[in-house]
């Protein structure tokens, strides 16, 4: 087994500065569900959460459910995070939830960004789902809030 | 082993987690290649490489398509490089495979290369066993794809694709050395554009210009007029050129079909068994290499190279091939230089 702290010597190969201590990466799914085609705030949250360090897994716009928990399934995420602009998240997001459950991917962190009412926050954390971001957020906030609630499962 | 169990049984989610075992490289992960590698051997594993914007992915979705049209199975592992910067990655492959989303007879796991420069990951190799285990008779390895230094796909691979496209640079780019010899079979992708049949003429003269060294260390011919690809009386393989429209599915089942004409060729020539006899020797050399290094790095007082030694040789009063030895003798590190 090669020695996995190799790639973390800086002076030896690529460097990995925002490593991790235990060296575990985070995985993170990233989907627009739905029929919204409005992709860029997917896209530039994708890099920030890649510039922090994580493998994103992109899966790009008109996603159904059952292709999200299927994603999530086989890349084995610690998180999945929506992109809704559309309105449908009382929708789509418990079909996504359960999904996941059915699929046992019960300790898969759930986020949702784009556009949620506050009056909807109550239904989202209902769900289970706590990491709501609304338009404004800063990605910072996304990757703090990511790094400390995503499950940290060695394999 | 009950991961390994559920793997053979053939539950997904098992053999998700089983990747990411290997690809951690978690202490769990020896003993669960140890349980796999009785179960593999049967898989045929397809490399696709090329230049970005060649299609490769699209290719790959539909070459898995043209499989499962013959009830194949299919696994997939699309590679991504990961950030020097930052350690880590997006990984954007599976958004032109949606095609195959809801099919159980595919399983698509995209990997980061996580420092490793040959086009693969370090551990892509073992990924392969696990898919292999879990019973797909067919593995596309789409590589990262940055073209002229991707070596790693010839030894993970039985057959390596190198995908052209037309359009990207003048001929000479697509005749650059290193890539073109790993091809097993060329596919020139995008082939509804201008400049398709130039790309093929290139590759034709290209492979006109003489003997190289194919893929598995045999001769290519030397594809001269009249020469058909594929097995040549020789014995040899000629590359046969492909021109595929991915996104239409356009040459794909030919190309499928050339695949599965070069896995007949490998075994009826026995370079098979030979390709398999070589990895088996690399495989071992590399896991022997890393446990040697573990077994003196673990007798080493603090675990690693002691810092007397490092210093001794940055500071030109040892040599580094005095220090091995010593190392591997087991000697006192604060010796002095005889």
């Amino acid at each position: 087994m090669t020695d996995r702290t190799n790639h973390l010597n800086p002076l030896v190969g690529p460097t990995n500065g925002l490593e991790p201590p235990d060296g575990l990466k985070i995985r993170v799914l990233v989907a627009k569900p739905g029929l919204d085609g409005h992709d860029r705030g997917a896209k530039v949250v994708a890099r920030a959460l890649r510039d922090a360090g994580m493998e994103v897994i992109y899966t790009g716009i008109r996603q159904t459910p059952e292709m999200i928990a299927e994603a999530a399934l086989q890349e084995d995420v610690n998180v999945v995070g929506l992109s809704i602009l559309s309105g449908a998240h009382k929708t789509l997001c418990p079909r996504v939830v359960e999904l996941l459950r059915k699929q046992g991917l019960d300790d898969v962190l759930v986020v949702v960004g784009g556009i949620i009412p506050d009056e909807d926050l109550p239904f989202m954390h209902g769900l289970g789902i706590q990491g709501v971001f609304g338009p404004g957020t800063s990605t910072q906030d996304i990757i703090r809030f990511i790094r400390e609630h995503a499950p940290r499962v060695a394999a | 082993m009950e991961l390994l169990d559920r793997l053979l049984a053939g539950e997904r989610r098992a053999l998700a987690r089983a990747i990411s075992c290997v690809e951690d490289q978690g202490p769990e992960a020896r003993a669960l290649l140890a349980g796999l590698y009785p179960h593999t051997g049967r898989a045929h594993v397809i490399g696709v490489t090329g230049a970005p914007g060649t299609g490769k992915s699209s290719l790959v979705n539909a070459l898995a398509r043209a499989y499962r049209a013959q009830g194949l199975t299919v696994g997939i592992i699309a590679v991504d490089p990961t950030s020097p910067f930052s350690g880590g990655a997006l990984l954007g492959d599976r958004v032109r495979m949606r095609d195959l989303a809801g099919d159980q007879g595919t399983f698509i796991r995209s990997m980061a290369t996580r420092g490793s420069l040959g086009g693969l990951a370090h551990t892509t190799g073992e990924v392969v066993l696990a898919l292999d285990a879990a019973g797909f008779e067919r593995i596309l390895i789409e590589t990262v794809g940055v073209g002229q230094a991707e070596v790693d796909i010839a030894s993970a691979a039985h057959t390596t694709v190198v995908v052209e496209a037309p359009g990207l640079g003048d001929e000479i780019q697509a005749i650059k050395a290193g890539v073109l010899e790993i091809a097993d079979l060329f596919a020139v992708n995008k082939a509804d554009r201008e400049g398709a049949d130039h790309t093929v003429m290139a590759l034709k003269m290209m492979q006109g210009l003489g003997p190289s060294m194919g893929h598995h260390g045999v001769s290519a011919g030397s594809g001269k007029p009249g020469h058909q690809p594929g097995e040549q009386p020789d014995g040899t393989w000629l590359p046969p050129i492909t021109k595929t429209v991915a996104i239409h599915g356009e040459g794909v089942p030919a190309l499928r079909d050339w695949i599965e004409e070069h896995a007949a060729y490998l075994e009826r020539s026995g370079l098979r068994g030979r390709w398999e006899l070589a990895r088996a020797r690399t495989e071992l050399e590399h896991i022997l290499r890393d446990r040697l290094m573990a077994t003196l790095l673990a007798r080493q007082p603090a675990g690693q190279l002691p810092d007397e030694i490092l210093e001794a040789v940055a500071g030109r009063r040892l040599d580094p091939y005095t220090a091995a030895e010593r190392l591997l003798a087991g000697r006192e590190p604060s010796e002095p230089v005889r």
